[in-house]
């Protein structure tokens, strides 16, 4: 089977591509070459790795989650801890590497799309650190959700800037940052927060993140001498999924991508783009997206803001078709219920984006032996959702 | 040999430049589109780009936008332009682009919107979010029915790029003239005019130049470089904000192309 499905540049099987104005083609190009260069640079992996090691906090742990396990009462579940991470969520793997390729490309001034706000705070942070310009694109519905974190990326030097065009949240976001980019490419960079858009962001965006999966290969081995029996992950753009998969795919171990549910697909307020869409083109590539009968775009839903997208990243798109991961989603009631367990359990407040991997697990775990392993991907933490949840509960809140 | 071809033909042996207006399907509505192009017709036009409304227009200016939403709002679609493109045909023979992002396209399905498109006298295309490396089946579906695929260089564009566009371009080449979106402020200086001039170096299309033209002493500039001046937002503005002016506008865009102001 044809696992990584990579054939005509820049695709997996039939999905991937550069849809994109023309004025960008240069731009990417100039990207790709600089990508390819500096991926085989002595020096710049060293002083990538340098700073994921002493900046980041990698390695994270590996963490086994006993209390959750015996809880569930099935196979015995370990937690990959990104949510210990500077800025608090895998984004940052992505943001720095990103960061210091723009330096050495020589850009001046970084731009970004953000949602919920931790790909905005971990460019910010990116951008603080090398020393370069940055302004964030933000949908004007989500900064009001998340207040804090446009404060956050203030403090560390960044102009957020309001969109308030379309449906105000991420999508416009990320028209507004691509508009930017088409206007200021010679000095700018454009800092992709996922495994999506225009050749070469999904395979650059999966190469920052591939330390996830790298990472746990080798913990897991420690830990239980052998591989898992599964791997789960959230799935909005799917960064963080790619990131832990992309170690696995030539082993038999069984992934399972969660997208967000909303509401439940038959009431079409949801983001999952496997179970509720069809192929289309968006935003620089070809992809599962929900869309309606014309083409356009529809709206999403989701409590978490980081899976609130119409579209997936294309790599996922080919594993989807090609079978060699499962997709499902947890509605927001069970991402919120698991987001309540963990937390009780484990002491660990996760993301509510990662509390959609949780569920999973949740479901999964009592029906499996108890000597099954299962990795699942704690992307962040959830300290950012904690006046939002709170706001859900009815309990008020001044945050 | 389609509208468009024939059009750059007379232009040329008149010894004149070709004046391009776009407008945003169904903005206000689709009967308005169909007087809308009359006016455009009347008034000296000799090619008419008609937008088509979709969710997400990324390389459209602030102006487009809003027009797209009204007309999405409204329930235009590109089967209700495609229609719509018919009914101008029963009166008129002006040469008529889409522009239209790929995503409605590829929905509807490449082949049958080309026929359909084809058979309701569309003369030409531009997807600006469909570079020529992305567009094999388009070209390959749009040569069988005569229809021109124009594709858009900028000021970004390598020779490389270049020599691929003008390649891959029937109809006429368009250059964008300033690194941006739709409707943000033009620049004519050096750069433009050598801009263009390195184009013709690898290509003897047709080259008309867009993004940006507002002001009549404006086009006759970009006139007097290219082949032909597209001017979409301020006349998409003018619509929605003083159409009693707009017929004025056009002619005076029409005089100083043609070099009579």
């Amino acid at each position: 089977m044809q696992k990584r499905g990579k054939n005509k540049k820049g695709y997996f099987g039939e999905y991937g591509g550069r849809f994109v104005p023309e004025t960008l083609v240069p731009a990417l190009e100039e990207l790709e070459t600089a990508f390819r260069g500096l991926r085989r640079n002595r020096e710049f992996t060293r002083e990538f790795n340098n700073l994921l090691r002493d900046y980041v906090g990698r390695p994270t742990p590996l963490y086994f989650a006993r209390r959750l396990t015996e809880h569930l009462g099935g196979a015995r579940i370990y937690l990959k801890r990104e949510d210990l991470t500077h800025t608090g969520a895998h984004k940052i793997n992505n943001a720095l590497g990103q960061a210091l390729l723009a330096k050495k490309m020589g850009k001046k001034r970084l731009i970004a799309e953000t949602g919920a706000g931790q790909h905005g705070v971990a460019t910010a942070t990116g951008a603080a650190l090398v020393g370069l310009q940055c302004e964030i694109y933000m949908g004007s519905e989500d900064m009001k959700r998340q207040a804090l974190n446009v404060f956050r990326m203030e403090l560390l030097g960044a102009r957020v800037r309001e969109v308030p065009i379309g449906s105000r949240t991420l999508k416009d976001a990320i028209n507004e940052a691509l508009r930017d980019w088409t206007t200021n490419v010679r000095t700018t960079h454009y800092v992709l927060g996922t495994v999506f858009g225009p050749h070469p962001f999904p395979t650059m965006v999966r190469e920052f993140q591939s330390v996830i999966g790298r990472e746990a290969r080798r913990q897991i081995l420690r830990a239980e001498g052998r591989l898992p029996d599964y791997l789960i992950a959230c799935v909005g753009g799917g960064s963080n999924a790619m990131g832990l998969f992309s170690a696995f795919l030539d082993d038999d171990v069984q992934m399972i991508g969660v997208e967000a549910g909303g509401l439940g697909i038959r009431t079409g307020r949801h983001a999952a783009r496997f179970a509720g869409g069809s192929v289309g083109v968006f935003q620089g590539c070809k992809s599962y997206l929900l869309q309606d009968r014309d083409g356009n775009v529809l709206g999403t839903h989701s409590v978490s803001a980081g899976l609130d997208y119409a579209s997936v990243g294309p790599e996922h798109a080919f594993l989807h078709d090609s079978g060699r991961v499962q997709y499902t989603y947890a509605k927001d009631k069970e991402a919120l219920r698991a987001f309540e367990l963990l937390s009780k359990l484990e002491g660990i407040i996760p993301a509510l984006e990662s509390a959609h991997a949780v569920a999973e697990a949740v479901k999964l775990a009592p029906k499996l032996p108890r000597d099954r392993v299962i990795i699942v991907n704690l992307s962040g933490r959830g300290d950012k959702d904690v006046a939002h949840v709170a706001r859900i509960k009815g309990i008020v809140t001044e945050i | 040999m389609n509208r468009i071809d024939r059009t750059f033909g007379k232009l040329k042996t008149e010894k004149r430049k070709a004046f391009i207006p776009y407008i945003m399907a169904g903005d206000p509505s689709l009967d308005d589109t169909l007087t809308l192009v009359k006016l455009l017709e009347d008034e000296g036009a000799d090619l008419v780009e008609l937008g088509v409304p979709f969710s997400d227009p990324l390389a459209d200016g602030p102006v487009i936008q809003e027009a797209a939403s009204r007309a999405l709002g409204r329930g235009v679609t590109l089967r209700k332009v495609i229609s719509t493109v018919r009914m101008i045909r029963r009166s008129s023979n002006i040469p008529i682009i889409l522009m239209t992002y790929y995503n409605p396209v590829f929905r509807y399905g490449l082949r049958r919107f080309i026929e359909d498109a084809s058979s309701s006298g569309v003369d030409g295309l531009i997807v600006p979010d469909l570079p020529p490396d992305e567009a094999a089946e388009l070209l390959k579906e749009s040569r069988r029915q005569d229809i021109s695929t124009i594709f858009l260089l900028a000021p970004t564009s390598t020779d490389k790029r270049i020599r691929l566009v003008s390649r891959a371009s029937t109809g006429f080449i368009y250059y964008v003239s300033i690194t941006g979106i739709t409707g943000s402020r033009l620049r004519i200086d050096r750069h433009l005019v050598r801009m263009v001039r390195r184009i013709k170096n690898f290509s003897n299309k047709p080259v008309c130049v867009g993004f940006g033209v507002k002001k009549p002493e404006e086009a006759a500039a970009v006139a007097n470089c290219s082949d032909g001046v597209i001017v979409g937002s301020s006349i998409v503005k003018m619509i929605k904000e003083k159409r009693g002016s707009l017929r004025k506008y056009i002619r005076d865009i029409r005089k100083a192309i043609d070099g009579l102001v």
